[in-house]
């Protein structure tokens, strides 16, 4: 699936608030139509990683490259799809309203905007609640048009920060699916997550603890590698603590 | 255009939250009538005793526009005072008169002295200083305190309602997270500062509009200049009121801590606007004044709506108004910067 062409190259990169490290030299590669997963518990520095990715945070020392042109760039966000942690939506407004309005920072107008609206509204099944206010969603389905705005302007990468937080196992699966699909066309995606068992559902693996990355490999890698049987071992074996 | 999404959006906003546009756009009304009923009320009426008053005498008085009562002898009349059935007496001692007030309410004072210059104006020789043909430059002497007030009032709360809505809907596009997604799109800083401009500009100007109109059509509020010139002030002070707003929304982490910004920032700005006179505030004080938005626009509003000014008087305070929002627009773009440096 995944071209081995690097898509994203991260450089030697530390980044500190104050006193406190949050990422420790961190190096990686990221491969063009790959689905990708950074797993760590909370406080690992993965929101801290996806952060400079799309250019909100500058790294202390070391380079992150998007395409082969150093972030941040204002020309690069428009490639990229990003989902904060939070949901980041207009509550007085309704589905449609926040649609049109992200969509049209993106250039998006017109009969082209409408389209794509119905379209990532059909991937996150909320089509019959369009009109409605935000205010009234359930936290699920504001995650889920969270993500169908990152969706919103086809990018050529996807950066997800844990996205399906919340949301039930028939609908999370569903999501996955829709991930799946985006790959399928070239989607390159990368996904934050805490969840040792939707880790397994990437192509490869970032395992983060502490703001130092302790491996990087496919799930199946990482498990053979520790003699594991699930991801949540290898990672305790990674980390030091069974060893 | 992106800028256009923003204000849209914006303005959308406005239009969903009922209550915020109820507040405003009525409170200052509500406010502003409250204040045109206390200042424009009628004439007090004092009321007066009258101590063994000669009949001769009494002929001879303006009596009209008090409440007379008549005394035969002077405990009485204290005992009424005490009582606050009265405000004050004259006594007549042989033909001299002299006068005894309740004293604890100063205004009270002032209109018992006036109505009893009044109504011994017969007696004195004509062609004395009461008798002197006043003329006014600006205003009349239909003139009340409201007219002289509203004009730093109407400013005040144009000001003071777009700063707290401007910064907490900033602060609110902050603490969701909106802000952090507005900037992973290609939206540039300055597109969102002006963005914010726009919006609540076309917002202020239906605002101001309603307000103004309000106050000088149904209040009476004195108005000799020009409505558009009154719109253009409160116009380039709302600019200044959101932009300065919008950066101190960057200090404060939730709404609490925006509305602790009004004692500090919004209030004081009354003491320098012209409402009080500037020259009897203490010296070490006073040159606060000229670093406030609201002096400059007071200033301009009491000049149009006051003394008729036109564009020439107005312009140089409309300038100041202006140099500060755009002071504020730079340090919004440098504050935008802690999320993102580009």
């Amino acid at each position: 699936m995944s071209s081995h062409e690097s898509i994203i190259s991260i450089r030697n990169v530390s980044k500190a608030f104050g006193k406190q490290e949050v990422l420790k030299d961190i190096s990686l590669d990221i491969n063009k139509g790959e689905i990708f997963g950074l797993l760590g518990p909370s406080g690992a520095g993965k929101t801290t990683l996806v952060k400079m990715l799309i250019g909100l945070e500058i790294p202390n020392r070391g380079e992150n490259f998007l395409f082969h042109e150093k972030m941040p760039s204002l020309k690069l966000i428009e490639r990229v799809g990003y989902m904060a942690q939070s949901d980041a939506l207009y509550g007085e407004l309704t589905a449609k309203e926040n649609l049109e309005f992200f969509g049209s920072l993106f250039g998006l107008k017109g009969k082209g905007l409408q389209a794509r609206i119905h379209e990532v509204m059909e991937i996150v099944q909320l089509t019959e609640h369009l009109n409605k206010a935000v205010h009234n969603y359930s936290g699920g389905m504001k995650r889920r048009l969270s993500l169908a705005i990152a969706l919103l302007h086809e990018p050529e990468l996807l950066i997800l920060d844990e996205p399906t937080v919340g949301i039930d196992p028939v609908l999370r699966k569903s999501i996955w699916d829709a991930f799946y699909e985006l790959n399928a066309k070239g989607t390159t995606i990368i996904v934050t997550t805490h969840v040792m068992g939707e880790a397994e559902k990437c192509h490869r693996l970032a395992l983060l603890r502490d703001g130092g990355l302790i491996a990087v490999g496919t799930p199946d890698e990482l498990k053979e590698n520790t003699n594991s049987s699930s991801i949540e071992e290898a990672f305790l074996v990674y980390g030091g603590v069974n060893a | 255009m992106r800028v256009k999404a923003l204000f849209i959006r914006i303005l959308r906003q406005i239009i969903r939250d009922k209550r915020t546009m109820a507040l405003l756009i009525f409170a200052p009304i509500l406010i502003l009538t409250m204040l045109h009923l206390v200042f424009n009320g009628d004439d007090y009426v004092p009321k007066v005793g009258l101590v063994d008053i000669p009949e001769a005498l009494e002929e001879q008085l303006h009596l009209d526009d008090a409440d007379i009562t008549k005394y035969t002898d002077e405990g009485t009349a204290k005992t009424d005072i005490e009582e606050k059935t009265i405000d004050g007496y004259i006594v007549f001692d042989k033909n001299v008169p002299s006068i005894v007030l309740e004293g604890s309410d100063p205004n009270v004072n002032g209109a018992t002295m006036r109505w009893i210059q009044e109504a011994f104006k017969p007696l004195q020789p004509a062609g004395t200083a009461s008798d002197l043909d006043i003329e006014y430059v600006h205003g009349s002497d239909e003139m009340g305190q409201f007219d002289y007030f509203g004009p730093v009032l109407l400013g005040f709360f144009i000001f003071f309602f777009v700063f707290l809505i401007a910064g907490v809907s900033f602060l609110r596009e902050r603490t969701t997270g909106t802000l952090e997604r507005l900037l992973s799109s290609p939206l540039r800083k300055w597109e969102i500062v002006v963005g914010y401009i726009v919006g609540f500009g076309i917002f202020t100007v239906i605002q101001s509009t309603i307000i103004v109109s309000f106050a000088i059509y149904v209040l009476g509020m004195l108005m000799e200049g020009a409505f558009i010139y009154v719109l253009l002030i409160t116009l380039a002070l709302s600019f200044t009121a959101l932009t300065l707003g919008t950066l101190l929304s960057a200090f404060a982490n939730n709404e609490l801590q925006m509305i602790q910004f009004i004692p500090i920032v919004i209030v004081p700005q009354i003491f320098f606007s012209g409402l009080f006179n500037l020259e009897t505030i203490s010296e070490w004080l006073n040159w606060i004044g000229p670093f406030t938005p609201l002096y400059y626009a007071a200033d301009a509003l009491r000049n149009v709506m006051v003394r008729g000014a036109g564009w020439d008087e107005i312009y140089l305070n409309l300038l100041v108004l202006i140099g500060f929002s755009v002071f504020f627009v730079i340090l919004n773009i440098l504050a935008l910067r802690k999320y993102r440096k580009i």
